[in-house]
Parts: C-alpha cells; structure tokens; sequence
C-alpha cells in the first residue's frame, strides 16, 4: 500500500543541488536575440550617434568636417527653415485628422455592419499597398488634375471659395496647393488609421452594443460612451501611426504641391543629396526626431497606453 | 502487490521552490504503486499539479528525487522518461490531424509503421471516423479522447493526468469517469491523476491523497478519508462534515465521552486523531448523512446508546432523493443534516424542535488546535 | 419621413463606402490609364484608348531591370528581416532576461521614427565608414526598418500559442530539436508568414530610405519617382495594375482555398 511521511529537512550535509543538463539553456535568449539586435544596433542606433556627431561639425566637402561642437547650425537651421517645420506639423495634423474622421466609419462598418462582404472589404482596403505608392500618388495628378471634373465639382459647389479663404487653395487649382498635399498624405496613410482602429473594434463584444440599447443608451450615447471609449488603444496607435510618417514625408509635398508647400523632409532631402551640407542636414532631422519623439511621449502619457508594441 | 514494480512511482523528499521563494510543494515522500489508479485532490495552488509535473519531468524538483521502477529518473528530461500526460485543456497540436496527434510519440521515437497501431488506439477511444479531422472539429469529449489515446499509445509505464475531465459538462463527466477507470483496469498501467473534484477523486481512484498548501494531508483509501478524516481541511474539502467543539471528559475503555454544551457525546478513541486528555478539547465530527432527525415529541423512542443533540430547524430543502436541513443547536449553529426521503415526517419544517442522533460509530475526533473551517471557502470558490 | 431614418440608420455605411472609393479611386485611374495612348511625356490626361503598353510592358529602357533589381532586394531583405526577427521575437515571449525593456524600445523606435530620419541618419554611417552606394547598402537598410515589424506579427503570434502544447511535444518523446520542427514552427508559421509578406511589401514599395542610400542604383520606386520629373511611361501604370489585380487574386484564391476546405471538413 502506499506509504506517505512528511520528509525531514534536507540536511546540509545532502548533496548540492545537482545542476541540470538543461541549464546550458539560460544563453539560449542571447544567443537568439544577438544577430537582430547586432544590426539594429550597428544600422540603426550608431547612425543616430553618427549623425548627432555630424550635426555639430564644422567644415567643408574638400576639406573634411571635424566636430568643433558648433550648436550653431541648430540655431540658424531652426530660423531659417521654421516654417517648412509648421508646416509639416500642421499637414501632418490636418491628415491625421482627416484619417480619423475617414477611417472610422470604414473600421466601424467592417467589424459591425459588413457581415459576409467584411473579407472582401478587407482585401480591398489592404490591396492598394501591392500598387507602388508612388504610382498611386502620381494618380492623385490625374484626378485633381486643373480641368478634371473633381475641382469641377467643387468650384461648383463653392468649396474652393472656402478653402481659398482658409488658405488651402489658391484660385481655381487644386493642384499645388496645400490642399493637396494633405489629401495625399490623408490617403497614403489611410489603412495605417483603418487597420489598428479594425483591430480595437473587432474585440468589442457586439452585446454590449445591445447592453447598452438595453440600458437606456440611444445609439450615438452608446457610441459615445461605449463603442468610442473602448477603441481608445485603435485611435492612439493608428493617430501616432498616421501622424508620424505624414510628419516626416515629402513625396506628397514634392508630387502634388509646390515650392510653398515644402515640408521639412523636403527640406533634409535637398540638403542631404544635393546641397550636400551634411551639419544642417543632420541638425534638421535631428531636430525633427526629437520634435517627434517629444510629441509622441507626452501624447502616449496623456493618453495611457504604453502598450504599443 | 505485483512482482514487477517497474511502474512504481517513488518519490523522496521531493519539494519545488520557484524562483521567486515561493514554495509550491514542501518536501514529501509517496509511493504510488504498479497498476494502481492514484489521485491527488485539492484545490487550485495547494501543489498537486507542480507535483505530477516534477513526475513528468516538465518542472525541476528543487530536493529530492523521482524513481520510476528502480530506475532514478530525476535528472532525465521528459521526452526520455517513461511517463506521458494528458494535459488539461489537452493540448492537441492544432495544426495537425487526429490521426498525427497520436501518432506523434510513435513517429518520434523512430517507429516507422505506425498505422495498424494508431487505427487500434482510435478504435478504443471509438474515434475511428474522425482520424483526419484537426483537433478543433472535435467536441470536448472526443478531444479528451484523442489525448487519452495519444498519450496510451506509448505503452508508458505510468499515465499522469492533469484535471483531464475539467473541461467538461458534468453529465460527460461522468461518463468519462467510467471511461477511463475502464481504460485502466484494461491496460493495467499506473495511472496518477490530478483533480481539485472530491467526487471524481472518490470514483476513479484506488487511493487518494489529500493536498493542501503544498503537503499532503491525508491519504488512503477514498471511503477510508471519508468515513474517518484526521484533519479538519480533509473532512471539509471530502463532502460535508459537522465540526462541534467538545471538551473531553473521562475515559472509559475503548470509547471517549466527551461534553458539548449540556450533553455527552461518545467517541470510539481509535477514531480520534487528536491527542485526548482529559479536560482538553476535540473537534467532534458527524456526516449529515449519518444523522437521523426526531420530533422532540417523540425523543422517547429514540434508542439508547446514541449521541444526540438538540435544535431547531432553521431551513429545509427538498432535493428529491433527499432533504437538506440546517439545524441550530445550542452547542453549534447550522448543523447540516441529509435525510433520504423514505418516510418523511411532516411536523419536520422549519422552527419544528427536533433531536438530532446518531450512532457513536459515526463520530470522528480532530485537533481542536486547526482552524475548523479549513477546506471550507477553497471549495466554494472550486464551485463559483 | 421614411428616407431620413433610413440615413440615419445606414450613415455609417454609407461614410465608410465613401472612404472605400477615396481608397481605391487612384487604383482606378492607374488601371484605367494603363489603357492611355498619351500625347507628351506625361501619362495625366486621358487621349485614347490602346493597348500599346500592355502588349509591350518592357518597353521602356531600364524599367523593367529596375522591377527586377526591386524584387530581388525585397526577397533577400524579407529573408533576412524573418529570420532575424523571428528569432529575436521567440526570445522575447519564451525568455526572461535582462535589459528586456531596452530590447523593446530599441525594437520599438525604427517603427516611431520617421523615414527621413533614418535615411539621413544611415547615409551618414555609410559616407562616414566610406561605403560604396548601391544594393548592398540599400539591403543592410531594408532588413533593418522591416525588422520590427516582423518581431511585432511573430511575437503576437507566439504569445497566443500555448505553451502547453511544447510541453506535450516533449512528453512525448520529441526533443528540444523535434519540438521546435514539429510543433513551435509550424503553429508560429502564420505569424511568421504575416511578417515576412509585410517586409516583402514595405521593402518593395520603399521609397524614402532607398532613395538616400541608393547612389546611382535604380530601384523601381526609384524609376517611378525619376519618371515623375522626366516623364511617365504608360508601363509604369500596367505594372501597378498588374501589381494590384495578382495581390488581390492571390488573397482571393487563398481565401477561396480555406473556404472550401472548411466548409469540406465542416
């Protein structure tokens, strides 16, 4: 029959702990992570070192740069280029913006009211990426094109007389102005705001819907205070997704506006590539990660979601 | 007992310490025997789990040893120990069929014809039909078969299963209960299983034992723990018990009589598990079971030699085989007490007097030192 | 009144039907104009219908050798990118170790940090390490900003996995190796197959980062861009209609495929 005692303590003559075959195992995470984090390291964070070097060097392309600790550049790139930074901030915002005013009712229709059309909605939605977004950019000439039929349209129904006074369009164009800018960076960035607010939805449980109906709640209070409050993590992820890349473009400044609407990548890509003054190169995007690191902290903080990755 | 003990399960002064100085099993000695079906019952974190895994060899015991047979298996991994598990909650490789499920521990230890057994296997578990189906278009009942199957396969010396009946609903269950102690006679292997359910414990097993924060308590036979428990967590988590504090009076022979309240009660002193001086207290335990009810108009023909107790019926219900009554006494409030329903007697509702009684037989001594209502609360919140 | 219940009630699906056409309307244009016989050099104003380009989708020099360049660095950096992400993913879901927050954020920052930067900021490694220009340099920057993205769809993917099922694995007889190949990969498998399908199409589509550390190098974006300022061949628009219609029959083939396969097994 079985046979049970309490065992007495190990004594401290017993042998030690025998050590296990498997210990060797504790390397394993190291081992693993060494490669991919050898070449984030060396291509991603070196750079940045590389580049905060450069931004405070002195010096000319015959000659060699050497770092003479020269904050200076940051000052006159900050006075000279100010406005391309407004104005990077302000496009980005309005996109943003506009992403999320647009990209709701799409989530929103997917996760509820799609039914059996959802997969077919999604496939769509994502589909445009495989089409080089350069090409589709390029599009955006055809369709806001001087004669084309969409300022057409909105001449007729006076909206250019509107944005002209806001100071988005200039005339009859839609072409070249700020207003154009902002709607390719609204459409470029689109299923980066579409897809994470989908994915907050999604985990909704459709009976709080009825939860709430149940409850008195008619259906814009329970938006309001149901579905809205509960796709909160959607809405920061895809804003900071949306925001970010818009702030630091300038392919939609360079195809489909002008030289009024110049952001600040158009900004660094010039001096980079073909001014080739590598210290304001380098204080400018240093400055603008910095900018944009800030702005994402304080927005991540205040929205209370540091779960991100 | 058999002459070949190589599906023994030893373990010595086993006990498993986290990282984190949490101590989930205190060092403890079992021995689980060849062919036999052993349960180890408790509630969730009392331990028995992090056991069955140290015989698994999927958690490192921190002291001690396993022996499997003669052979120490402490240090083996678990895909060279002669041991397989169903896990709870199955894990049946979701990406491959029935079939590949439990086929898996045959294909990796080299075997290459594989079919005639697998077919075998499927067909014990009546499972046959479904071999190339994934996992997910089984429901819960075939897929707790499939992992019975995938893991009997092997031919393990001993079989551990982790809550495998949890998952499901009560009447499959039941069912399954039968099952797999059907399984178990048929094969004739070891079987150690995990359970935080007192009934599937009782049913299934051949001997139980008790764990409660990481000791066990008791062990033994299923009716054994019942009908006599030593601990106040064992006759509270095994069913029902009635604890009265008593006060032990003189010793006469073979039976203690004790008071409680104004009365005596009798205890046989080989069913007292408390030391018993005089002057000293005892929990005194009764099953509500054991316990008949008397109007107390009619105490007088209740026979002589019984314990009985005084009170008032306080609730009653009608479950149909039986009814539930809960009783204030003036030595303890809400006795329980189970009364079949043969002849029921209709002055028996609520605010009636009555006379409890009961053979002394019956009765159970415990140390009065334990917190009397240990195993009570774990089982509430199993039930929630 | 009937009509303006029933706006309310569909106004949301009618805004998100609104969204879908302002997403797809380029991709419209581009297939439509694909179908263009334009007069001058640029591909905006629609003239007459013909097939032209179609029939002859490489006839436009170099556009067709820069495609090739393209695919060829996306498929080397969604290699890469995988591989290496895959492995850092499982080590921060199956292992405790130190530095774990630092690890994340390092992961974590590529994806926070705009493109331009990271261009810039690569450029200035390569010029300063005296590097040549071209596809190696325009590889190194590809695996590094698909990396993250990777890790994020793997790790997702492997903390739902459960853990059980390794533990099964090596119950029964399957060693640390088999358990790996038998069980671990193939259940990570789709995680796995969703980053590297991201880092195929983040790498192929990239335009930013490229374009600073190309030197003369050519990559598609790249041509496109260039044809932006020279002048826009047709072909561009056939190869992103093609693009476009064997992504979306590809998902839908797929789709199809597991449809019938469930609705069999069903």
């Amino acid at each position: 029959m079985s046979t049970l005692q309490e065992a007495p303590p190990p004594l401290a003559t017993a042998e030690p702990a025998k050590k296990s075959p498997r210990g060797r195992g504790r390397l394993t995470p190291y081992w693993l992570l060494l490669p991919g984090l050898l070449w984030l390291v060396v291509f991603f964070a070196l750079p940045m070192i590389y580049q905060a070097s450069t931004s405070v060097q002195t010096g000319s392309l015959e000659d060699g740069y050497k770092v003479t600790w020269h904050f200076a550049t940051y000052w006159d790139a900050l006075v000279e280029y100010w406005p391309q930074f407004l104005r990077s901030v302000l496009y980005a915002a309005a996109a943003t913006v506009l992403c999320l005013l647009l990209g709701y009712p799409l989530a929103y229709l997917i996760a509820f009211r799609a039914g059996r059309w959802r997969n077919l909605i999604m496939v769509l939605v994502i589909a445009p990426f495989f089409t080089s977004f350069l090409i589709r950019t390029l599009a955006w000439k055809t369709i806001l094109a001087d004669s084309g039929p969409v300022v057409h349209a909105l001449n007729s129904l006076h909206v250019l007389d509107l944005t002209s006074w806001i100071g988005w369009t200039s005339g009859d164009r839609v072409l070249a102005t700020p207003l154009a800018v902002v709607c390719g960076l609204t459409y470029n960035f689109l299923p980066f705001m579409i897809l994470p607010l989908y994915t907050s939805l999604e985990r909704i449980d459709g009976r709080l819907h009825e939860a709430a109906g149940d409850l008195y709640a008619k259906p814009s209070t329970t938006f309001r205070k149901v579905t809205f409050p509960l796709s909160m993590p959607g809405v920061v992820s895809g804003t900071l997704l949306t925001f970010i890349p818009a702030a630091g473009d300038y392919v939609n400044a360079e195809l489909l506006g002008s030289t009024d609407t110049r952001m600040i990548g158009n900004v660094i890509q010039t001096q980079f590539l073909r001014i080739l003054d590598y210290p304001t190169a380098a204080a400018l995007s240093f400055i603008l990660m910095a900018a944009i690191l800030l702005m994402v902290t304080v927005y991540i903080r205040r929205s209370g979601t540091e779960d991100l990755v | 007992m058999t002459t070949d003990n190589s599906g023994d399960v030893r373990l010595s002064g086993i006990s498993k310490t986290y990282d984190n100085g949490f101590t989930a099993v205190h060092p403890l000695d079992l021995t689980v025997p060849q062919g036999s079906f052993f349960a180890l019952l408790g509630a969730s974190g009392c331990g028995k789990t992090t056991t069955l895994r140290m015989i698994a060899g999927l958690e490192e015991p921190s002291t001690g040893t396993v022996h499997l047979g003669d052979q120490d298996v402490t240090l083996l991994p678990p895909y060279k120990r002669p041991v397989n598990t169903v896990f709870q909650s199955y894990a049946l490789f979701p990406h491959l069929d029935i079939f590949e499920n439990v086929a898996f521990g045959l294909r990796r230890r080299g075997i290459k014809s594989v079919k005639k057994q697998v077919e075998e296997m499927l067909e014990l578990v009546q499972l046959g039909e479904q071999a190339r189906k994934k996992p997910h278009q089984l429901s819960g009942g075939q897929q707790q078969r499939v992992a019975v199957a995938r893991a009997l396969i092997n031919h393990p010396k001993v079989l551990l299963l982790d809550e495998p009946l949890g998952a499901l609903d009560l009447k499959l269950r039941r069912q399954m209960q039968l099952e797999l102690k059907r399984i178990q006679t048929e094969v004739g292997i070891t079987f150690v299983h995990v359970t935080h359910d007192q009934e599937e414990a009782m049913t299934m097993a051949d001997t139980v034992a008790v764990m409660n924060a990481g000791r066990v308590e008791q062990l033994g036979a299923p009716s054994d723990l019942y009908e006599n428990p030593r601990t106040t967590f064992v006759a509270n988590f095994l069913g029902t018990s009635n604890l009265i504090e008593a006060e032990v009076g003189t010793g006469n022979g073979d039976d203690l009589v004790l008071k409680a309240g104004g009365g005596k009660l009798i205890l046989p002193r080989a069913r007292c598990s408390a030391p018993a001086t005089a002057g000293g207290k005892v929990l005194v335990g009764i099953r509500p079971e054991k316990i008949a009810l008397t109007h107390a108009d009619d105490a007088g023909t209740i026979p002589e030699g019984r314990n009985r107790l005084t009170g008032r019926i306080a609730d009653a219900s009608f479950i149909g085989v039986s009814t539930q009554y809960v009783i204030d006494s003036p030595v303890c409030d809400e006795l329980a007490v189970y009364v079949q329903n043969v002849e029921r007697d209709g002055r028996l509702v609520p605010g009636a007097e009555v006379v409890l009684h009961w053979s002394p037989a019956h009765t159970f001594g415990l140390d009065a030192t334990q917190d009397i209502d240990a195993g009570v609360e774990t089982v509430e919140e199993e039930a929630a | 009144m009937p009509f303006v219940t029933w706006l309310k009630r569909h106004l949301v699906v009618i805004a998100g039907l609104f969204t879908l056409a302002y997403l797809l309307l380029p991709n419209i244009v581009v297939t439509v104009f694909s179908f263009n016989k334009p007069k001058g050099r640029f591909n905006y104003q629609w003239q007459q219908f013909s097939t032209d380009a179609w029939k002859d989708p490489c006839g436009v020099a170099d556009m067709c050798g820069s495609l090739s360049l393209s695919l060829q660095i996306a498929f080397w950096a969604t290699v890469g990118a995988t591989l290496l992400g895959t492995m850092i993913a499982f080590a921060l879901v199956r292992y405790r170790f130190r530095a774990r927050s630092a690890v994340n954020s390092l992961i974590f920052l590529p994806m926070a940090m705009p493109e331009v930067v990271m261009a810039a900021s690569l450029l200035t490694l390569f010029l300063n390490m005296g590097a040549r220009l071209g596809f190696w340099t325009i590889l190194i920057a590809h695996i590094m900003f698909c990396l993250s993205f990777v890790v994020v769809a793997v790790k997702a993917r492997v903390m739902s996995m459960d853990p059980r099922l390794e533990e099964a694995a090596r119950d029964l007889y399957a060693g640390p190796v088999q358990t790996f190949l038998r069980v671990t990969l193939p259940i990570a498998a789709p995680g796995i197959a969703a980053g590297a399908l991201l880092s195929f199409a983040l790498s192929f589509d990239d335009f930013i980062i490229t374009n600073f550390n190309a030197g003369s190098t050519v990559t598609f974006p790249m041509f496109v861009w260039g044809s932006a300022q020279r002048g826009t061949p047709v072909q561009i628009n056939v190869i992103g209609t093609a693009m476009f219609l064997v992504a979306v029959l590809f998902v839908l083939v797929s789709m199809l495929i597991t449809n019938r396969r469930n609705s069999q097994k069903a």
